[in-house]
């Protein structure tokens, strides 16, 4: 429970929480984001893609990590590329990185809490807000431990404790199942559903079945660009039985892979 | 406040009567929030098995409370602040600086009729920390905060005053230990932590801090240890140019503060 502000109950004035038009974003010297429409509501995005396909290099920009090269990008409403002001849109942000760092001597309530400050939550708020975070993600008994002995799905749900903890209205997480055990992942995939109703979450990951069992909503990446957009029902029934794979949505997958490159081959 | 409920509503509020309409429901739950006397008089009327269930939940919470882990011991609130006021990575190039000033006096001790070595090495010692404290490779959570809104020129202002926090102490001891004017080192070593950061504004801080130390280093502090000269640079007559560069830099860095919101 906690107090709602009026700032949040008002009315959104923009039509996308996360709308990228023609986007473009540089990875080093290569364009790893060219060319990509995206709108996103409201609701769990699952986004999946091979290896290479401009992810993690999308997710940064959604991050406000990364500066777009070109093209248009808004977020909460507010435009983010060139010399925009970006503190209220990443007061709104949760992100995960991929492979993320920390100091090892923090406990990991201290952590949470560092992470807290940095996104300049009120005073008064931070330790319940931490205390919350830390136990939707199941670390509440290890709360007092240093980082450093964490294991890595423990570290991974540190993480995600860091990103949920200020409530965030876009929340980004890059691989975050990677290190979680089988229940921890149903767990996740429980915690995922809960923040999709009030958030507008992505979700990188390569495990298709995370995708169709926790998401609203699949969005395909390859070679920079959207390649398919649609709820998971759509996915498995581009698959046919002659497709690659052992699941239905895995055979979804691959048969929009195969598609696209057949056309790409053209 | 003044009216207190009847007994009779109050009773009939304890039993859960259903044809109590809900202004009175609710003036009756008001009222109880801050007065004793008509709480006391609820706890009398309650019936048998609401009690009954109040005792079995209170057992309830109190063995839930004698089984759950213990509560987090109060922590000493100058641990938070440590946190954001210092970065572990900027120790051992703070003991590096102390240990390089250290030699610094030793020498001078030693052969006083080189130049002033504190006052050639004040302008750059801040540098290395400066650097240190703004850059990706050494900032292991740097992905995690470049994300939050409290990301740039405050957050690297703030690292900046730690650092010069323990910079400036130390080259106090180094003066007052070989006898040269306080001000001549402090004002140069402001004056180049600032310039880092305006010039960090465009090229990075880290490549910034960088190159100004290797100016300095071959411009002025090699040449002046090989003609056994101190610069004019280093001058007293040349305070007022050093004060003017810290203000120039200053207000470059706080115009350009949109620069720094995405960590190069």
């Amino acid at each position: 429970m906690r107090t709602v502000s009026a700032a949040e109950t008002a009315p959104t004035t923009h039509p996308w929480t996360v709308h990228a038009e023609g986007l473009r974003v540089r990875a080093g010297r290569h364009l790893a984001v060219d060319g990509l429409d995206l709108a996103l509501g409201t609701g769990v995005h699952g986004l999946l893609g091979p290896n290479g396909a401009g992810k993690t290099t999308l997710m940064r920009a959604l991050a406000t990590v990364l500066e777009p090269a070109g093209g248009k990008l808004t977020l909460l409403g507010e435009s983010v590329d060139g010399r925009a002001d970006l503190r209220r849109v990443r007061r709104g942000l949760g992100y995960l990185p991929q492979q993320f760092g920390f100091y090892p001597r923090f406990t990991v309530r201290e952590f949470v809490e560092y992470m807290a400050w940095l996104k300049e939550m009120p005073k008064s708020l931070v330790p319940g807000a931490v205390q919350r975070a830390i136990e939707r993600v199941g670390l509440a008994d290890r709360a007092g431990s240093r980082m450093k002995t964490l294991s890595g799905g423990m570290l991974r749900r540190a993480g995600i404790a860091q990103a949920i903890v200020n409530d965030p209205a876009i929340l980004l997480l890059d691989e975050p199942t990677v290190g979680l055990d089988p229940e921890q992942r149903l767990d996740f995939r429980e915690l995922l559903r809960d923040l999709g109703t009030d958030c507008c979450v992505l979700v990188s990951t390569h495990l298709v079945e995370d995708v169709v069992a926790a998401c609203s909503d699949v969005v395909m990446m390859h070679e920079g660009r959207i390649l398919y957009q649609g709820t998971p029902d759509d996915l498995i029934a581009q698959g046919s039985a002659g497709d690659a794979g052992d699941s239905p949505a895995e055979r979804g997958y691959s048969a929009l892979l195969r598609r696209h490159r057949a056309e790409a081959g053209r | 406040m003044t009216d207190h409920p009847s007994p009779s509503v109050i009773s009939r509020y304890a039993g859960g009567d259903l044809d109590l309409d809900e202004a009175t429901l609710w003036s009756v739950e008001v009222h109880l929030e801050g007065c004793a006397d008509c709480r006391a008089r609820l706890a009398g009327s309650t019936p048998e098995d609401v009690l009954t269930l109040l005792d079995r939940v209170s057992n309830g919470v109190d063995q839930g409370i004698t089984a759950g882990p213990a509560p987090v011991p109060a922590r000493r609130r100058w641990s938070a602040t440590r946190h954001r006021w210092l970065v572990w990575q900027l120790v051992p190039w703070l003991t590096m600086t102390a240990a390089v000033l250290a030699c610094a006096v030793l020498l001078q001790v030693l052969e006083p009729s080189l130049p002033s070595l504190v006052l050639l090495l004040a302008p750059v010692a801040p540098l290395p920390a400066v650097a240190v404290a703004w850059s990706r490779g050494s900032d292991p959570a740097w992905e995690l905060i470049a994300t939050t809104p409290s990301a740039g020129l405050p957050l690297l202002l703030r690292r900046t005053a730690t650092v010069l926090a323990v910079i400036i102490p130390m080259l106090g001891l180094a003066t007052d230990r070989t006898g040269v004017s306080l001000a001549l080192a402090l004002l140069p070593c402001l004056a180049f932590t600032t310039t880092a950061i305006a010039l960090g504004a465009f090229v990075g801080v880290r490549l910034a801090a960088l190159g100004l130390a290797a100016a300095w280093g071959s411009v002025v502090a090699v040449p002046a240890v090989f003609t056994a000269h101190l610069p004019v640079v280093l001058a007293p007559g040349s305070l007022g140019v050093w004060a003017l560069i810290v203000v120039a830099t200053a207000a470059v860095a706080m115009t350009r503060a949109d620069r720094f919101l995405r960590r190069r």
